[in-house]
């Protein structure tokens, strides 16, 4: 006699915001096959775009409808306010990516792209709410997979093709480090749900068993290939200059999201106990990000890999708040995510914009006068860049200003100076973008070769959205820290 | 929002919205001029609406507005005017920004919305540092001088712009966040950010986070290295305000932030702050002596007025302050005057070297009286608002110790040897080969902008008590009567 299989019960709304976009993946991979090839793209956007708004809304639900976080799914995800926040962003930086990718016309697969897009912020989302090693790893491979397609997509071009197999290569030994360390810890506590692994830690006093730090070490490695942190961040500038512009917008904020906030829940939740060794790794590893980042950004000609460079630089600030372990800490994080997530899409959408106007890639020297020839995605890229280099009246300032107080407020006076080297260090290379969109004179100016731009009014409306979100979160500064607070208070 | 200061909000925000409107709402070339023209006069308007209301007898704070910001680490929107100092300054501000807006409309500079935009959003930023009463807002307000500024440097100036603008921000940004370090340091220390309730501090340490930023930025003697090209480099007009307005924010923050909150760093730190002022005066001086374009005397001149200016603030008493306050006012309308007129000369001779210029005096009686005027002001001679300033100046400093009243008076008489070379190497002298007889005098239009500004120095001359009598009513820092250097030191982490 067998018994009949106990199936657990299923928080359905908890899973909602990436179910929803599994079934966006889904119709895409329909519309591939079944729409007239004419409409194709048209429908597969719409879709898409209706699908993280969707996603969107049921996350805004959840959060509201979630005042207490618990754990579902026999313990293995959590439903709480910070996976909702997380997909609160996730979906908005889908829905952007959408209209920055939606004017890219000469895409082959164009229904397919947009179901693995769907499906990389899916995976995403699901990682963010993982509550076990065996989530966290599936979520992982869920959406690096989808990337690196992604970033292949393009692939009657050497480089895209490029792009996706170093990401696979690399990505692919990080998630692997990543199991083995998971499979450590999971040897040495005998659990797989983060809180089973702090609670197996104090009963057995595990603190300093060579096994479980082991495991710990190589967690959080692997997570720093994906939030591509120094020293683990070799792909992140090849890989972000050869994918298609609009996959290397959603990706470089995206991921950072999906992996840094990862990060921040595994270690607080799974690995209190070894709070005095993971912070100060943290701290090491955000200082060697912040080094490499903005020395290596300094010297580049190329856009696409000063921004990459910039956002290993801007990892680093972001471990910085990680590594303070504080509920100031995860404000802070989730604080600077906002603007950084704004910010990155929109600097890639308004290269994706020059790139398609001059037709191959963008330099400082082709973006020279820019600002003048196309007055909005000029200020909007100023915008950016203001906000990374952290200056006001950008939500990138009082990001740093967060993060500086979180690591102040643990005493690490000397992580406070060094992000602030580090951010006299920026300022040369972000300024260095905005001299060439406004400064050059006139008759360096190199205008566009076929003339006027086709108009492509879906791209200035995402990149107007991320202006606005880059500026109104330095005004609406206070409910988003609530937000924050009520997030990293739920975990 | 508590607080009955709505006028000191509208001073902050009206420019800034004004910017934004000018560079999103679409309107005709033409209009943005005059519109950027008639919110900088409403600036001046209700900055006289305020001078009125201030009662400079109670001193304080006043005209106070505030409102929760990040409550969690006690960042609050907090401003008004603190101290009669401060409604001077905001007078100054909105006096040469009006003029500078006025002069950029009659130069006619090209791509006028991002133009005025960015000169009314410099008006909002500094009239913002002057009446902060949270030290994170100063700082907001502090960095966003700088973008402006950044931008108009760098797209409206001469040929070597782009490095004058590189240094310049690379310099000044140094020191901004070596405060920003400074003003977390403190703010998470005290629990609040605010000037008001957080009380003074003990710690050198933060004391020269701040200092780094305000000595950049005026600049003292060694960190000037900016200031040559930017000066040189800026239209006239943000040269004016650069030198007439922006160092006087540093000044403002010695006076607003160190004194009150780091009372006993500024005891510690004053002999080597003072000998840094008196080099610069002096070095100063005579560069300005040496220089060879009229920019290049200005600019040096600010490095020397700067130096003096600190030397009265850090004389750290009543008369000192007093006197330093009375010469921001006057050096910033002198060299708001003298960088205009330096940019009406190079107009029409297309240069401002002394070896091409001269014998412009001829024919030209307004341009020689304006310059002679404001230079002979420039110079201090007794009777003028400057005699009024330097004095109470020296005099102040003398308390601390004779040789910077010596270095003082020396400093004097250079300013009145490069004052008068400037004189008469652009009045004077041999006709130049640059000053053709199509090189007007001044046109009724730059008369209108540049007489106010002298007529208020000559009232300023008549009655200089009107400011230094009303500057502030709280006490200058003191050696505190068991005063240990080392014990606050290490109170910092």
């Amino acid at each position: 006699m067998i018994a009949a299989v106990q199936r657990p019960p299923v928080d359905w709304f908890a899973l909602s915001p990436s179910l929803i976009l599994l079934g966006v993946t889904g119709a895409c991979l329909m519309i591939a096959v079944l729409a007239p090839q004419a409409s194709r793209r048209a429908a597969a956007a719409a879709v898409t775009a209706a699908g993280f708004i969707g996603s969107f809304v049921a996350a805004v639900l959840l959060y509201d409808k979630t005042p207490v976080g618990t754990s579902v799914l026999v313990d293995t995800l959590r439903r709480d306010r910070y996976f909702a926040l997380a997909a609160i962003i996730l979906a908005a930086v889908g829905l952007v990516a959408v209209l920055v990718s939606y004017a890219e016309r000469e895409r082959g697969h164009v229904a397919e792209y947009y179901a693995l897009l769907a499906s990389a912020a899916a995976g995403m989302m699901f990682l963010t709410q993982a509550n076990s090693l065996m989530m966290m790893f599936l979520g992982l491979e869920w959406f690096s997979i989808s990337l690196y397609i992604l970033c292949a997509i393009d692939y009657g071009k050497e480089r895209s093709l490029e792009a996706g197999l170093k990401y696979l290569v690399i990505g692919g030994f990080g998630s692997a480090v990543l199991l083995f360390g998971s499979a450590l810890v999971y040897g040495a506590t005998g659990k797989l749900t983060f809180d089973g692994i702090a609670q197996a830690v104090a009963a057995a006093d595990l603190q300093h068993d060579a096994l479980l730090l082991t495991g710990l070490a190589m967690i959080i490695v692997g997570l720093g290939f994906k939030a591509s942190a120094a020293p683990f961040h070799m792909w992140t500038p090849d890989v972000y200059e050869g994918a298609p512009t609009s996959v290397t917008a959603f990706m470089s904020a995206a991921t950072k999201v999906a992996a840094l906030l990862l990060t921040f829940r595994i270690l607080v939740t799974a690995f209190p106990q070894e709070e005095a060794l993971w912070t100060v790794a943290l701290a090491v590893i955000a200082v060697c990000s912040l080094a490499v980042g903005n020395f290596a950004a300094l010297v580049q000609k190329n856009l696409k890999r000063l921004l990459a460079y910039s956002s290993i630089s801007n990892a680093g600030f972001m471990l910085i708040a990680v590594s303070a372990n504080s509920s100031l800490g995860g404000r802070a994080l989730i604080y600077y995510l906002i603007p950084y997530a704004a910010a990155s899409i929109g600097a890639f959408a308004v290269v994706a914009a020059r790139e398609r106007e001059l037709g191959r890639d963008v330099t400082i020297d082709n973006l020279a006068g820019m600002g003048w020839e196309r007055p909005v995605l000029g200020a909007a890229m100023w915008t950016f860049m203001l906000s990374f280099a952290g200056l006001p009246p950008t939500g990138g300032f009082l990001g740093k200003f967060y993060v500086f107080s979180a690591a102040y407020d643990r005493g690490w006076l000397w992580l406070v100076i060094l992000g602030i080297v580090a951010t006299a260090i920026s300022l040369y290379y972000y300024l260095n973008v905005i001299r060439a969109l406004y400064l050059r004179p006139s008759a360096e100016l190199q205008f566009a070769a076929g003339g006027q731009p086709p108009r492509d009014a879906l791209l200035q409306v995402g990149t107007i959205a991320c202006v606005v979100v880059v500026i109104g979160s330095f005004f609406a500064a206070q409910p988003l820290i609530d937000l924050a607070t009520k997030a990293v208070a739920s975990l | 929002m508590t607080g009955h200061g709505w006028i000191t909000t509208t001073m902050i925000m009206l420019p800034l919205i004004a910017a934004v409107v000018l560079w999103v709402v679409p309107m005709p070339r033409v209009w943005v001029g005059p519109a950027a023209l008639l919110v900088s006069l409403f600036e001046v308007g209700f900055w006289i609406e305020a001078l009125v209301r201030y009662d400079f007898d109670r001193g304080g704070l006043q005209e106070w507005n505030h409102a929760s910001w990040l409550s969690d680490l006690g960042v609050s929107y907090s401003v008004g005017f603190y101290q009669g100092f401060s409604v001077w300054l905001v007078g100054l501000t909105t006096i040469v920004m009006a003029a500078s807006v006025a002069y950029g409309y009659w130069m006619g500079r090209d791509r006028p919305r991002a133009y005025y935009g960015l000169m009314l959003f410099l008006t909002g930023a500094i009239v913002g540092v002057f009446t902060a009463q949270d030290l994170l807002l100063f700082y907001i307000f502090w960095e966003a001088m700088l973008i402006p500024l950044y931008v108009l440097i760098g797209a409206w100036g001469g040929p070597g712009r782009l490095n004058a603008t590189i240094k310049f921000v690379i310099y000044t940004m140094v020191g901004s966040l070596l405060m920003l370090a400074a003003v977390i340091v403190y703010g998470l220390q005290a629990g609040t950010f605010s000037m008001i309730d957080g009380g003074t501090n003990a710690s050198n340490w933060i004391f020269l986070g701040f200092a780094a930023a305000f000595i950049v930025k005026a600049p003292l003697f060694p960190f000037h290295g900016w200031l040559p090209d930017a000066y040189r480099e800026s239209p006239a007009e943000v040269s004016a305000v650069l030198s007439g307005v922006v160092s006087k924010a540093a000044a403002f923050g010695f006076l607003r932030i160190c004194f009150s909150l780091f009372p006993s760093a500024v005891v510690d730190f004053r002999t080597v702050i003072l000998v840094l002022a008196a080099i610069g005066l002096v070095y100063g001086s005579l560069l300005a002596f040496r220089a060879p374009d009229i920019r290049g005397v200005v600019a040096y001149s600010s490095l020397a007025q700067l130096g003096l200016i600190v030397l009265g603030l850090f004389a750290t008493n009543n008369l000192g302050i007093n006197g330093a306050v009375l010469q921001m006012v006057n050096h910033g309308l002198i060299s708001a005057v003298l960088f205009m007129l330096a940019g009406a000369v190079e107009r029409r001779t297309a240069t401002g070297r002394f070896d091409a210029l001269g014998g412009m005096a001829r024919g030209r009686p307004a341009l020689a009286t304006v310059l002679m005027a404001t230079g002979v002001i420039a110079l201090a001679v007794p009777g003028s608002t400057a005699f009024a300033g330097e004095f109470a100046i020296l005099a102040g400093v003398f308390q601390q110790g004779w040789f910077y009243a010596v270095v003082g008076a020396v400093a004097i008489v250079l300013a009145a040897m490069y004052v008068l070379r400037m004189i008469s190497a652009v009045l004077h002298e041999r006709k130049g080969s640059a000053v053709h007889d199509g090189a007007l005098d001044l046109r009724p239009a730059e008369l209108a902008i540049l007489a106010p500004l002298v007529a208020i120095l000559l009232f300023l001359s008549a009655w200089p008590a009107a400011i230094s009598e009303r500057v502030t009513t709280a006490q200058p820092p003191s050696a505190p009567a068991s005063s240990s250097s080392a014990t606050a030191a290490g109170d910092s982490k």
